[in-house]
């Protein structure tokens, strides 16, 4: 358990920042590194059985079935990683904590970092290649949030879309790669692929996977020639080039290749490709470092060639070489990072990282400079510091490693330390020898302890590692080493490897070579300036501007912003769909017996079908499009009654009526015609569409309902269930209120939220705005409406049928769970009554004698179901199971009682409520529109005058 | 008859998308509920037709309907009373909000014309 907590750990901190920002930066600081130094302790303690040599796995199964599982392990080489990881990241929360200024969001800077964390922690734990994939996208995103994060520059964002759309991409190549993997091994898990090299280096997808792969490793460690993306991400702050760019992410694309190394590795086809990415990419990193003038963008191509450094040694197979690429990654993350630490430092206080203007901070800022000089000469491979010991054997294992020509590697590899060493005397020597000068940007001085702390402790632990690497990291390197190859290592540094060592040769000629050509700058940087040279960002625009126009132009074309033509591509879409499904099987006609067709049927169809094209053809009259719509709605209902589904008709029709009149108090706003705009290509087009889309439908239809069912459906359960099970005769009613209960009770609260929407969009409206004015200027041009507004006889029938109307909806609403009806119905009813005093007494009248507002029926609904379903737990069953049971009650008949009664009340409640307040809304906009407003219209129950 | 059922269907379907492709919101709305109309009866018709057995259990039934697809359909068509009040009231609001009444924004020149 202790693995997948570790791996959580960062992510649940995450969500720390944000709530502890308001208590201070430093508690926030304190809390966020708290978290991984928890996270740092639990690895810890794991520690002592990894060294030993066992492997400490942690099995969480997910999703069993693909194989997907939550497995951790940790062995050597996660140990290592790890503890980069969390260790390095407790420095960098510190150093950014100090680092970043007061207008900076720290809590989102801290919630970035620790996504990051946790994504990082996950790929270097994770067992299973899936669960790897997935946290090797989370670095990407993480990473892209924290490149952008000074959100305001330019090359930030386009720094952070670099990288997002290089190590994506590459992600993508891998997750194929892996998934090949997967299934040359026939498992997921990293421990079993492990143990299969010779099934997958025979097979022939070996090479596939492997070049997808690699890919993803090679963009993610900026190898050649994707190295590219690494200096533009340095516009990110310093702490997160520090943490990502030199110590965890860049290395997850080596990580990789090492964790892959037993089953990959070895091969000519990994040689070839590994060693010479490798070599390439450190030749041209530290050939460009060494130009560069900004202090940064120098480090970023300096951890380009280091990185391919690594790479190379990987590549060549051998258990020696990869043993010196572990040590290399340990060395390369301590002084790299205290190097990114000390320029961010240098830039923090002068204000600017170009070694143009940079030069004798020596004597302004000792304790950086102190910092600063043993991270760079370690870097330049100087003995006795960390830098020189893996390079030493770095440069032994290229005197030994045949690519092409014998001399071709170890010649290039010289060059490279070369190369190394000009640049990290450079960085020493333009920024901090030299004179004094008096045109800083800013007077600089050596930072607070705290800014400086971390690198301080990196740049220790560089010293330390040099002196003494047997006791301080050859455990570590052992550790690592024997879980990469899967044999055990036992590594011997030392300093010196005697006089017939070819890598004491290389490494005169490096320093020899180094220190003249910082002598020769000047005239080697006109040279430079001179020569012509590909400019990565300016390839890879070009690459991305026309994809990204592509993309842009398929996406207009399908959404352009225009809903209607959305609604016909995606109506054409499902057609084709359907079309090609369609074709791709074989079809009998159907055997269902058909029903006979009555003259009362087919006059009812013939009216229907008469009012739809009318519809369709005079829709034009919004006026009558309104009252066809009322015939179709009253034969479908009445086709419900036929059909045995009178429940349906009873709601059909009571819907429609609300319908309607909702319809028509809207159009009494809106324009009554519509006018003529479409052109007949238009219209022809899109009755194409219609038309072909009704085909469709109808066949299918008829296809359906031509055959009987295929399978006996679950509706036997229902009707054979509804009155032992739910006591009540009324299927229809007991689904809806008891066996899929929850649905229903979905249901109401969509149509509570729906009504509550239309209340908010009507007072959105009624603010001053235009909408407002709108109503208003109607107002005020709105001439006499004809004849009498109430009715005399109007307002005496609707408060007789009052009561009546309400008795019937009671009625229907007590029989519905053995009768048609129910809570739905009766609600309608209820409502289409209240409607009815509107229409015949005004808005104002009808609300003045009701007093119960429609948002708290809603709200008792809504509990009342709720009260209801939760009622059940009292008698231990599930949410909203029912019970009911039978009483005699003098005199009355015996009755039953049913839990799915209040049930259905609180659906009554709801429907009444939303229905009612819908309507409501609308009239509180005629109202604004200068609809006179007469409380005591014919006003039978109160004083005449009365108020 | 399941024939004509079916040729409803696709008439409403038919009327419904072809005035969903109209440009103002009024007719988009009035095609909307003739799709739903379309959506419930096909629902509805996938119980099958069956005409006198409706689902109430009783002695001398001699036999039943299937309850199922109805019990859909009726919360369905409570449902889209719901969605159509709301969409209605969208299309009123973006009426008296920008003066105009067309579903997609593209020719904002002519807008103001249409104003009654």
């Amino acid at each position: 358990m202790t693995l997948a907590l570790i791996a959580a750990l960062p992510f649940l901190g995450a969500l720390l920042p944000g709530l502890m920002i308001r208590a201070g930066r430093t508690a926030c600081a304190t809390v966020t590194g708290s978290v991984t130094l928890l996270a740092l302790v639990l690895l810890g303690l794991q520690a002592p059985a990894v060294l030993r040599g066992e492997v400490v796995t942690t099995r969480i199964e997910w999703l069993p079935s693909l194989g997907l599982n939550a497995n951790f392990m940790l062995d050597g080489l996660g140990l290592l990683f790890a503890g980069l990881i969390l260790g390095i990241g407790l420095l960098i929360i510190l150093y950014a904590r100090f680092y970043l200024a007061k207008s900076d969001p720290m809590g989102v800077f801290y919630t970035y970092l620790m996504l990051f964390q946790g994504a990082m922690v996950g790929i270097v734990l994770s067992d299973n290649i899936l669960l790897l994939l997935i946290f090797w996208e989370l670095t990407s995103l993480s990473s892209f949030l924290l490149i952008g994060y000074w959100k305001h520059l330019p090359e930030g964002r386009q720094g952070a879309r670099m990288a997002l759309a290089v190590t994506g991409g590459g992600g993508l190549a891998m997750i194929a790669g892996m998934l090949i993997l997967g299934n040359i091994a026939g498992s997921y898990d990293l421990s079993v692929i492990l143990t299969q090299k010779e099934a997958i280096q025979a097979s022939d997808w070996y090479l596939p996977a492997l070049i997808l792969i690699l890919l993803g490793c090679f963009t993610k460690s900026a190898q050649f020639p994707f190295h590219f993306w690494l200096p533009h991400a340095m516009a990110a702050p310093t702490p997160v080039s520090a943490y990502l760019h030199s110590a965890t992410m860049v290395k997850a694309g080596i990580f990789l290749m090492a964790r892959m190394w037993p089953v990959l590795a070895g091969t000519p086809e990994w040689f070839w490709i590994v060693t010479s990415a490798g070599l390439i990419t450190m030749l041209i990193g530290a050939k460009i470092a060494f130009f560069k003038d900004d202090l940064k963008a120098l480090l970023a191509f300096s951890t380009v060639s280091h990185l391919g450094l690594i790479t190379m040694l990987l590549g060549m197979g051998t258990a020696k070489a990869a043993t010196v690429a572990v040590f290399h990654i340990i060395n390369h993350a301590t002084f790299k990072a205290a190097l990114f630490m000390s320029a961010g430092i240098v830039d923090h206080e002068t204000h600017t990282r170009d070694l143009k203007r940079l030069g004798g901070l020596r004597h302004l800022m000792p304790v950086t400079f102190t910092i600063a000089g043993i991270a760079a000469l370690s870097m330049a491979g100087i003995p006795p510091f960390n830098g020189f010991l893996s390079k030493e054997l770095m440069l032994e294992e290229a005197a030994h490693t045949a690519l092409g020509p014998a001399w071709l590697v170890p010649v290039l590899a010289t060059l490279a330390a070369l190369f190394s060493v000009a640049y990290s005397f450079r960085f020493l020597a333009h920024a901090f020898l030299g004179p004094k000068r008096d045109d800083y940007p800013h007077k600089p001085h050596d930072p607070g302890f705290g800014l400086w702390a971390a690198p301080a402790l990196l740049a220790t632990l560089v010293v330390l590692i040099g002196l003494m690497p047997m006791t301080t990291a050859a455990w570590l390197v052992n550790a690592a080493a024997s879980a990469v190859t899967g044999t055990p290592q036992e590594v011997y540094i030392k300093h010196w490897h005697g006089l017939y060592s070819p890598a004491l040769w290389m490494s005169l000629a490096a320093i020899g070579g180094g220190l003249a050509m910082l002598a020769l700058f000047p005239r080697l940087r006109a040279l430079w300036d001179a020569t012509p040279r590909p400019e990565a960002k300016a390839i890879f625009d070009a690459i991305v501007e026309p994809l990204a126009a592509t993309a842009r132009s398929v996406t207009q074309f399908l959404h352009n912003g225009s809903l209607t033509r959305a609604i016909a591509i995606g109506t054409i879409a499902i057609g084709a769909t359907a079309l090609w499904a369609f074709n791709g099987g074989t079809h009998t006609p159907g055997t269902r017996e058909m029903l006979a067709i009555t003259p009362v049927t087919a006059i009812s169809w013939g009216l229907l079908m008469f009012a739809t094209l009318g519809v369709a053809l005079m829709h034009r009259n919004r006026l009558l499009s309104l009252i066809l719509i009322g015939i179709i709605g009253l034969i479908i209902s009445l086709g419900f009654a036929w059909l045995s589904a009178p429940d349906l008709a009873l709601t059909q029709i009571t819907v429609e009526v609300v319908t309607v009149v909702f319809m028509l108090l809207a159009l009494n706003f809106l324009p009554k015609e519509t006018p003529r705009e479409s052109s007949p290509v238009r219209r022809t087009r899109d009755a194409v569409i219609a038309i072909s889309a009704g085909a469709g439908i109808a066949a299918l239809a008829y296809a359906i309902m031509t055959r009987n069912f295929a399978f006996p459906t679950i509706s036997a359960y229902h009707l054979e269930q509804s009155k032992p099970g739910a006591g009540g005769t009324n299927a229809v009613n007991t689904i809806i209120v008891d066996f899929r209960g929850y649905d229903t009770y979905g249901e109401i609260i969509v149509l509570g939220i729906a009504a509550l929407l239309i209340y908010a969009l009507v007072e959105a409206l009624l603010k001053p705005g235009p909408a407002n004015d709108a109503l208003r200027a109607m107002a005020a041009t709105r001439t006499g409406f004809a004849g009498d507004r109430h009715p005399l006889l109007m307002v005496m029938a609707t408060r007789f049928i009052l009561p009546v109307a309400m008795m019937i909806g009671v009625f229907i609403f007590l029989r519905g769970h053995n009768l048609p009806g129910g809570g739905f119905v009766a609600g309608l009813v209820f409502a289409i009554a209240t409607v009815m005093q509107y229409m015949a007494s005004g808005l104002a009248w009808t609300e003045t004698r009701q007093r119960i507002d429609h948002h708290a029926l809603i709200a008792l609904g809504a509990l009342t179901a709720a009260a209801a379903g939760l009622g059940s737990w009292l008698f231990g069953a599930p949410f909203l199971a029912s019970s009911f049971t039978y009483v005699n009650l003098w005199p009355l008949e015996e009755f039953e009682l049913a839990t799915a009664a209040i049930f259905d009340l609180g659906v009554f409640l709801c429907v009444l409520g939303a229905v009612l307040l819908a309507l409501n809304s609308l009239s509180r906009l005629a109202r604004r529109a200068g609809e006179t407003v007469s409380v005591d219209p014919y006003s039978v129950d109160r004083p005449e005058g009365g108020n | 008859m399941e024939a004509l059922i079916a040729i409803a269907i696709g008439t409403l379907t038919a009327s419904g998308v072809y005035l969903m492709l109209r440009q103002r919101t009024f007719p988009v709305i009035i095609g909307l509920t003739l799709l739903s109309y379309a959506v419930n009866v096909f629902i509805f018709a996938a119980g099958r037709l069956v005409p006198g057995l409706p689902a109430i259990i009783a002695k001398d039934a001699a036999g039943y309907t299937d309850p199922l697809p109805q019990a859909l359909v009726l919360t369905a068509i409570v449902i889209s009373f719901g969605m159509t009040a709301v969409i209605v009231l969208m299309a009123l609001g973006s009426w008296l909000e920008s003066g105009h009444d067309k579903v997609d924004m593209d020719d904002e020149k002519d807008e103001q014309e249409t104003r009654a």
